[in-house]
């Protein structure tokens, strides 16, 4: 393997003394921690994860099947690393960045081991379109020129973070490969359009700002309720059958970003070929271009090693930074970061370590926290700005929430998104609590919202908020003594909070026009609801019958209108129908 | 091929060796009883100085004298089309008397993962002629979806009624149904053989099987030179291959008891901590392959120790699967069959293989308003447990009368009826005409306007 990165070891070779699983051990080397190792005869990919005395445990990336003690280990001199560069968009990997598609030319319809294919093509022709000349200065991470990656992308082209200088040559514009030099610096250092970088360290920045502006993602609960910033973190956690993929779907489909890095870990297979055949349809919301044309999927299903299921996630978010990197927002959806935990307590176990909670190794806090630091709206070295938005799926077992992966998942995440298999079970979509969810976001983007979207923003989200607690705390009362037992005007706000749910909060992902809205959409339809709640107050007030509330036309009209496309005439209609009715029954009073 | 006859120990499950040299991972064992009797394994862990086998027969009258041939290869199993039709044991020799297969091929019984980026995503509804299935939960081919009982619920006779009755509308593809027993009793073997039999469902089925009182670590194998089988008739014949696996929950139990022998530090309840991947080893083997015209579909059996959802094993299936049947208890009780608790029960790929043009344009509103009402339904049952019918308001009425009838007349039906989607969804529609239309949020006014009249006008259809 090839190195434009980190500093090159002797090669050096040792041998097997034991394999067991995806874990082997390998004596007479002289291997660094975290360094890739090929083994055996076929040169499996490997990463040491662990020295002990005269012996070095490896995680394999690949089926050990076979492997014997006394078959060779290689060392490469160089951590796992990536391929970044043109050519990542609308790929799909497997979790240490080798094509899928590649793979299939390679060896047919299953995975076999062994293969090597590089992450990105070494050989397609770029036009390269040059911003920088000879004689100025190139600082760590500057951008020198871009190339059209698709029609709607400008892939930068930077120099890596740890090289930096004054250009001596420079090419004109024109079609390059990867590899072409395209420019040359005075201290000796090339820069290409591609660059490799070490999943597991960080991508530097300058500085980390704090996020300040909302992750549209077009459904109501979220964006309304607990909105996630661009930048922030977010955690899903939910038993199975609740909809963590579908919502993550549906985010990755529907987020205004520039880039979405989808990581399916551990996952069902049936489920990734969904998103591969759906999403070169769609449309993406941000740019109208096709949607794949903004995503890079990973998929490691849960019959692939598991080591490379463990190395999944670090691929993925390389890739985010990268494009982060660019000045572009990033969002990226890892669906389960429970199997990621589960692949580490997996070789934790065959390494015989002392085990923490449920079996779960004590760095267990240390990895998750680090993974989702790595979220976050950057100066990035080039001066730009650029974010990195990450959600996390996590699937606790019997979906208790209070198993260590959820809990030290909450600990780092700010905006949660509780997902209730009571409400699935209602075919409630989707099923995120609202009395449970919280996004430690909101102050922070209120204002935002308030400037762009509504000055009454704030108000009236607080308003719909404390109509469904007081219908959580009203139904333990039905529970006891019916809701005929309850005075008009709490009946009438359990009325209202159905509607709240019903309209506002369940969302159909499956109706062209109800499974994205914008944010004034949802504004109107809310305040919509909302100014329903404050008439018929008023109205119960001035001693008219619930019975006729519930009869209203602009009652019935407002449970529909979310499917409409015409919704911003169809809205207006309402409210002077609405108007008008109200009217109408203070008339008669 | 290498021998030894190096035994250090014999625990369980498991016999250890030392000083056998160049002992590959996963590698096929043979070993040879004084008496001329064989036995098969596989290497669980090598290194210079121990190796590790499983035994599948179980490690009866192994002795330290016991020679131990190393086979340099993983372990195969022989497939021919002319299994067809025949009964096999757990270790895949001829149950029935027949003659012994005449290999077309030999195949690792592990698989190989599918890439993902070649899978054909499933659409194809399959009509199962149950109506909680097939209205409410759909099964697709190439999908694994799981059903999941408890000790002495009617789970054999429901996977029995979707093996004789699944058929794809329109569609005369040839078929076969697989049939995994995993520690099951011989008497629930023979129910499940006699009923293939005489519903001729065997000249199209092949069996295996691993009773209760055959060694438990042939469990480890069954299951997975059945998905070899069924992978094999799938994509080499182009068949839509059926495999119905029970008892999943006795394969975990094997699972335990090898970590257990291996001393493995244990996970949740003493189950090893890789029980996810190896049960995703089985279950992501369901598909269909680009390109191919043949699918594996799973229908596995579990029963949840104690009823409980939350045990490990349905647990990490449930996280697996696309999605899960489950037979309820309380339904039971009532008398209903199949007792299907829909409610938690769920169809993932369910939405891929409904609708126009599949089943019918109403199948998705219908269904997820029968979902909506009846859990509605439900939850007023608990409210009149306390405070009494009479306090219900007239419509919260109609919606616990709903309930009741969804029970009686949309799931409950006989083992063997076999009901057309098109009558499961009249059905549907039926039941929902007795609740105020404005109340069907889930169905559109042109759906409404189309559907539910015949039903309005002529109340007391009978089915």
């Amino acid at each position: 393997m090839e190195l434009t990165y980190g500093v090159i070891n002797l090669e050096n070779k040792g041998i097997i003394y034991r394999v067991s699983g995806p874990v082997i051990a390998a004596t007479n080397i002289d291997a660094k921690m975290n360094e890739l190792v090929r083994v055996g005869n076929e040169g499996l990919f490997g990463e040491v994860i662990e020295i002990d005395h005269d012996k070095t445990i490896i995680q394999v990336y690949e089926d050990t099947s076979l492997l014997k003690p006394g078959d060779e280990v290689t060392t490469t001199g160089m951590p796992l690393s990536i391929d970044l560069g043109p050519g990542l968009l609308g790929s799909i990997y497997d979790g240490v960045q080798r094509p899928l598609p590649k793979l299939f030319e390679q060896m047919g319809e299953y995975i076999k081991r062994g293969a090597e294919a590089p992450g990105i093509d070494r050989k397609k022709k770029w036009e390269f379109f040059p911003l920088k000349k000879k004689g100025n200065k190139i600082n760590f991470g500057e951008i020198v020129g871009y190339v059209n990656e698709n029609e709607h992308t400008k892939h930068f082209i930077m120099s890596p973070p740890n090289i930096q200088g004054e250009i001596i040559d420079i090419v004109g514009q024109g079609e390059y490969t990867v590899e072409d030099i395209l420019c040359k610096l005075d201290n000796g250092a090339v820069i290409k359009m591609y660059q490799r970088w070490p999943v597991k360290v960080p991508r530097p920045f300058k500085d980390k700002m704090i996020p300040n502006a909302p992750l549209v993602t077009g459904k109501r609960i979220i964006d309304v309720f607990f909105p996630l910033a661009k930048g922030g973190t977010a955690a899903i956690p939910g038993p199975f059958g609740s909809g963590k993929t579908v919502t993550q779907q549906q985010l990755a489909k529907w987020s205004d970003t520039k880039v979405v890095v989808y990581i399916g870990c551990g996952e069902r297979g049936n489920e990734m070929i969904d998103v591969l055949t759906e999403f070169p349809k769609l449309v993406d919301p941000v740019t109208g271009g096709p949607l794949m044309d903004r995503t890079v999927l990973i998929a490691n299903t849960s019959n692939m090693p598991v080591a490379a299921r463990e190395a999944s996630i670090y691929t993925g978010i390389t890739i985010a930074e990268y494009y982060r990197d660019m000045g572009y927002d990033v969002a990226l959806m890892a669906d389960s970061t429970s199997r990621w935990a589960e692949a580490m307590r997996e070789i934790s176990s065959r390494l015989e370590e002392m085990p923490g909670e449920e079996g779960y190794p004590a760095y267990l806090s240390s990895r998750l926290s680090s993974f989702y630091e790595r979220a976050g709206i950057v100066v990035t070295l080039g001066g730009k700005i650029g974010s990195v938005t990450v959600i996390g799926a996590v699937s606790p077992p019997g979906g208790d929430f209070s198993e260590p992966v959820v809990q030290n998942t909450l600990r780092i995440t700010k905006t949660f998104w509780a997902l209730d298999s009571n409400l699935s079970q209602k075919r409630h979509f989707p099923s995120i609590n609202w009395l449970d969810s919280y996004s430690l976001y909101y102050d922070s983007l209120k204002e935002w919202f308030e400037s762009k979207i509504s000055i009454d923003w704030d108000r009236t989200r607080a308003e719909a908020m404390r109509i469904l607690q007081k219908e959580a705390e009203l139904q333990e009362i039905v529970q006891l003594v019916g809701a005929d037992a309850l005075p008009p005007d709490q009946q009438f706000l359990l009325d209202v909070a159905r509607m709240l749910r019903e309209i506002f909060l369940q969302q159909d992902s499956y109706h062209e026009v109800d499974e994205f809205q914008s944010l004034k959409r949802q504004f109107s339809l809310l305040n919509a609801i909302i100014r329903f709640s404050r008439l018929g107050n008023n109205a119960i007030e001035n001693g008219v019958e619930i019975d006729k509330l519930l009869k209203l036309e602009s009652r019935t009209e407002i449970s529909k209108v979310r499917y409409r496309k015409d919704f911003e005439s169809k809205i207006g209609l309402i409210n002077e129908t609405m108007s008008k009715e109200f009217k109408a029954l203070l008339g008669e009073q | 091929m290498k021998e030894y006859k190096t035994i250090t120990s014999v625990k369980g499950p498991l016999i250890f060796l030392e000083r056998a040299k160049n002992v590959g991972y996963g590698e096929y064992v043979k070993i040879t009883l004084s008496d001329g009797s064989s036995k098969r394994g596989q290497v669980l862990e090598t290194s210079e100085n121990k190796v590790v086998v499983q035994i599948f027969e179980g490690t009866r009258n192994i002795d330290k004298n016991t020679y131990v041939k190393f086979y340099g290869d993983v372990l195969k199993f022989s497939v021919s089309y002319d299994m067809l039709g025949r009964v096999f044991s757990g270790s895949g020799n001829p149950l029935d008397g027949g003659p012994k297969v005449i290999p077309e091929a030999r195949l690792d019984i592990n698989g190989l993962p599918i890439n993902p980026y070649k899978r054909a995503p499933p659409h194809e509804f399959i009509q199962t002629g149950v109506s909680a299935i097939d209205g409410m939960n759909s099964l697709i081919r190439g999908q694994k979806l799981p059903i999941f009982s408890g000790s002495g619920l009617p789970h054999n006779e429901l996977a029995l009624q979707i093996a004789r009755q699944a058929t794809v509308l329109d569609c005369t593809e040839s078929f076969a149904v697989i049939f995994v027993a995993m520690g099951i009793t011989e008497e629930e073997a023979k129910y499940f053989i006699s009923d293939f039999e005489k519903t001729g469902a065997l000249e199209k089925g092949i069996v295996f099987l691993n009773l209760a009182s055959d060694p438990s670590i042939e469990r480890i194998i069954v299951p997975r030179i059945a998905l070899t089988t069924a992978e094999f008739f799938a994509f080499n014949y182009g068949m839509h291959v059926l495999v119905i696996m029970t008892d999943m929950t006795n394969y975990c139990e094997a699972l335990r008891e090898i970590g257990s022998a291996r001393e493995e530090v244990p996970g949740r309840r003493g189950y090893p901590g890789y029980m996810y991947t190896d049960l995703a080893s089985i279950y992501e083997r369901a598909g269909r392959i680009d390109g191919k015209s043949g699918s594996v579909t799973q229908v596995p059996i579990l029963t949840m120790p104690g009823d409980d959802i939350t045990h490990p094993i349905p647990d990490l299936s449930g996280y697996i699967t696309e999605g899960q049947i489950i037979v309820s208890r309380d339904l039971q009780r009532k008398g209903i069959y199949p007792p299907i608790d829909v409610l938690p029960s769920l169809s993932r790929l369910m939405g891929k293989g409904i609708g126009k043009d599949r089943t019918r344009e109403d199948h998705k509103s219908v269904s997820d308003q029968l979902y909506a009402a009846y859990a509605e339904g439900k939850d007023l049952r608990g409210i009149v447990s306390i405070v009494g019918k009479e306090s219900l308001s007239k419509s919260d009425k109609l919606f616990l009368d709903f309930a009741d009838d969804f029970e009686k007349k949309f799931i409950a039906q006989k083992s063997n009826e076999n009901r057309r989607i098109q009558t499961t969804l009249d059905i549907g529609w039926e039941i929902l005409s007795k609740l105020p239309e404005e109340k069907l949020l889930r169905i559109s006014d042109e759906l409404i306007g189309k559907y539910i009249r015949r039903f309005k006008d002529a109340p007391n259809k009978a089915y």
